[in-house]
């Protein structure tokens, strides 16, 4: 049983190499290219009119930030998990829940939904310590299937699984900015929030802690890495992101929904198809991922006729040949390239 | 305590128990030959219903049974060949996860795009019944259906079948040496890229069979019918411990039975049947996480 024992001589994802190499000092270049992009991004919904693309791409953002939790967990630390999307749902419920009982606003939920999020997920971590591989997959899928199938039993009233906040609650609160471009911009600020927040950690200490305990646990404890505090760690920020993922779904989408179990579970792949597609253990590749994902599901049905099943195939079947034959995504397989380019004379 | 209820329940376990064990004994398989969780097993179970079910269209469902399963062997050894090992070759144990939960998303969508949902409402996927399944058998006042008799005599079977294949055989053998140690098994001289494709190619086939009749049961079956059963598939496989197929088809049934008892007597399950394999799952894996039957894995450094 030789994929039971933990892979000792499994070199590590090449995706890896690339981003320790960034760590040294930012250049002109990058900080001109991210200037760019921000500016692009803040700009787009005052540029572009259509209340349904901004939507789409608000999503795509949200999507991102759930990717970029699961990819500190499965891209940095190598725990897999296909049950994020339970950290999402606890997240969406607690601000809907928050919004309506306790007539909160919607930025005033977000710290509750991070913080419970970060609990929940620390929890999710302990069985983690016992559970690898393969098993600890099939622990989360559990998650996937529990956590809306309790929300929809214990805290639906009347059997309705869809809590909705006012309406007029969801609205802009800054005159200057209409409600499509507000339910975008501020998802787009939590983005760079968490970028930046991966950014230090991926670069600090405790981001090597992460990556050690991914490419060799036993060494890392030996190296004085405390591997189960580690993990857990891991598991605490990539629900938070997740739960945070949640509660901006409800500002965009207007609802909480967990009626049903199969969505939860496809969603959780989705972020594992945005993590992987995008770029496992880079810091930005999620976000790409995310937006591709997003802006994938919407426009399947259009592009095929309104076939059922369109979207999910071309996700699955992208997760099957990015992992296969482009193992650090797109955004690896960019940076490959260029040090390909790079290094010929 | 109502004798007939409690035993009304204890066969509509059996009779769910069965389904369990039958995937439940797939899932095995795999992980016994290859190491890994095929988290498409139930997939590649529907797209062999929806398949068998096409022959069945043509041809006596028997016949189309035997077809189906036999190209359900050669598909699922095609997946082992062709995705998997390049796979493991690289040695990427997350790689390995990550293609079969492709897998799972990519296939149920594409029996959708051959098989739209749509057109169920003109042609209704209905399984023709390989046996004749109607009535019921009573026992103490309780009715165990000729289905989960004939389902139960066909795992047997397999059983069986499986049971000579692995202990009398020289290929079973092989197989055997293989799920034990693959570095020994090639130094004597043992084919073992042969011996996974045969392992999956069997796992294929049994959840063939297996979705085939879980599809006949009911008068119409859908594309989401594998999706909860895997659930409890590996729960089962989880109790049996994943490396004892005996363990699977025993669990299997312990699994099936405790969800029914656990519907009937238990209020906080109500409505939520899918708890109890889950929590299953989780407290094996979390504090015995061999299972019942299986073997305890040492971890070498």
């Amino acid at each position: 049983m030789s994929a039971t024992e933990t892979p000792s001589t499994a070199p590590a994802p090449e995706a890896a190499i690339p981003t320790s190499r960034t760590t040294s000092g930012p250049d002109l270049a990058k900080i001109v290219i991210g200037v760019v992009i921000m500016a692009a991004a803040a700009a787009f919904p005052f540029v572009v009119d259509d209340t349904a693309t901004v939507r789409m791409v608000s999503l795509g953002l949200i999507m991102a930030i759930g990717a970029m939790g699961l990819n500190v967990l499965t891209g940095y630390t190598g725990q897999i998990s296909i049950g994020h999307a339970a950290f999402y749902g606890i997240g969406a419920y607690i601000t809907a829940n928050l919004m309506i009982e306790q007539k909160l606003t919607f930025l005033a939920t977000l710290p509750f939904s991070v913080l419970i999020c970060a609990v929940a997920g620390a929890l999710v971590g302990l069985p983690a310590l016992r559970v690898k591989g393969p098993a600890l997959a099939l622990v989360t899928l559990g998650l996937a299937i529990l956590v809306p199938t309790l929300l929809h039993k214990f805290g639906s009233s009347g059997g309705v699984a869809l809590w909705k906040p006012k309406r007029s609650h969801l609205n802009s609160p800054v005159d200057a900015l209409t409600n499509t471009q507000w339910k975008y911009l501020v998802p787009l600020a939590a983005l760079v929030i968490v970028y930046v927040l991966t950014r230090n950690i991926v670069h600090s200490r405790a981001g090597r802690a992460l990556i050690a305990v991914r490419d060799q646990e036993v060494a890392a404890t030996t190296a004085g890495i405390n591997v189960a505090a580690t993990k857990i760690t891991a598991f605490a920020i990539s629900a938070a992101y997740c739960g945070l993922a949640g509660s901006l779904s409800v500002l965009v989408r207007g609802q909480a929904d967990a009626s049903s179990a199969l969505a939860y579970f496809q969603m959780s792949i989705y972020f594992l198809v945005a993590v992987v597609v995008g770029g496992t253990a880079t810091i930005a590749g999620p976000i790409l991922g995310g937006l591709l994902v997003q802006i994938l599901d919407e426009k399947a049905p259009d592009w095929s006729g309104n076939k059922v099943g369109m979207a999910p195939f071309i996700l699955g079947t992208a997760l099957v040949v990015i992992a296969y034959f482009l193992p650090g995504g797109i955004l690896g397989g960019y940076r490959q390239l260029k040090a390909k380019l790079t290094r010929s004379p | 305590m109502d004798v007939e209820l409690f035993l009304n329940q204890v066969f509509n376990g059996i009779g769910n128990g069965v389904g369990y064990a039958a995937v439940a004994l797939a899932i095995v398989i795999v992980f016994r030959t290859t190491g890994l969780f095929n988290f498409a097993q139930g997939e590649m179970a529907m797209l062999s219903t929806f398949v068998t079910w096409q022959l069945s269209e043509s041809m006596p469902i028997g016949l189309a049974l035997v077809v189906g399963a036999a190209l359900s062997f050669v598909g699922g050894a095609l997946v082992e060949r062709t995705l998997i090992r390049p796979m493991e070759a690289k040695g990427n144990p997350l790689g390995t996860v990550i293609i079969t939960i492709g897998l799972f998303i990519s296939m149920n969508a594409l029996i959708q795009l051959i098989w739209p949902p749509s057109k169920a409402q003109s042609n209704p996927f209905s399984m023709p019944k390989p046996f004749p399944n109607r009535g019921t058998v009573e026992i103490f006042g309780a009715h165990l259906s000729w289905f989960t008799i004939w389902f139960v005599i066909i795992l047997l079977i397999e059983c069986a079948l499986l049971y000579l294949l692995l202990q009398k055989t020289k290929l079973g053998l092989s197989l055997r040496a293989v799920a034990s140690n693959q570095e020994s098994s090639k130094l004597v001289g043992i084919d073992v890229g042969k011996m996974l494709m045969i392992g999956w190619g069997l796992a294929a086939a049994i959840g063939a069979v297996a979705g085939v009749l879980l599809a006949s049961r009911t008068n119409q079956f859908d594309v989401s019918m594998m999706q909860f059963i895997l659930a409890y598939a590996f729960a089962a496989a989880a109790l049996g411990g994943f490396d004892s197929p005996l363990g699977a088809v025993v669990a299997g049934f312990i699994v099936g039975v405790a969800e029914a008892l656990a519907i009937t007597y238990i209020d906080a399950v109500d409505g939520i049947p899918i708890v109890v394999p889950l929590l299953l799952i989780f407290f094996v894996l979390l504090f015995r996480p061999e299972g019942m039957f299986g073997r305890k894995v040492v971890e070498r450094v």
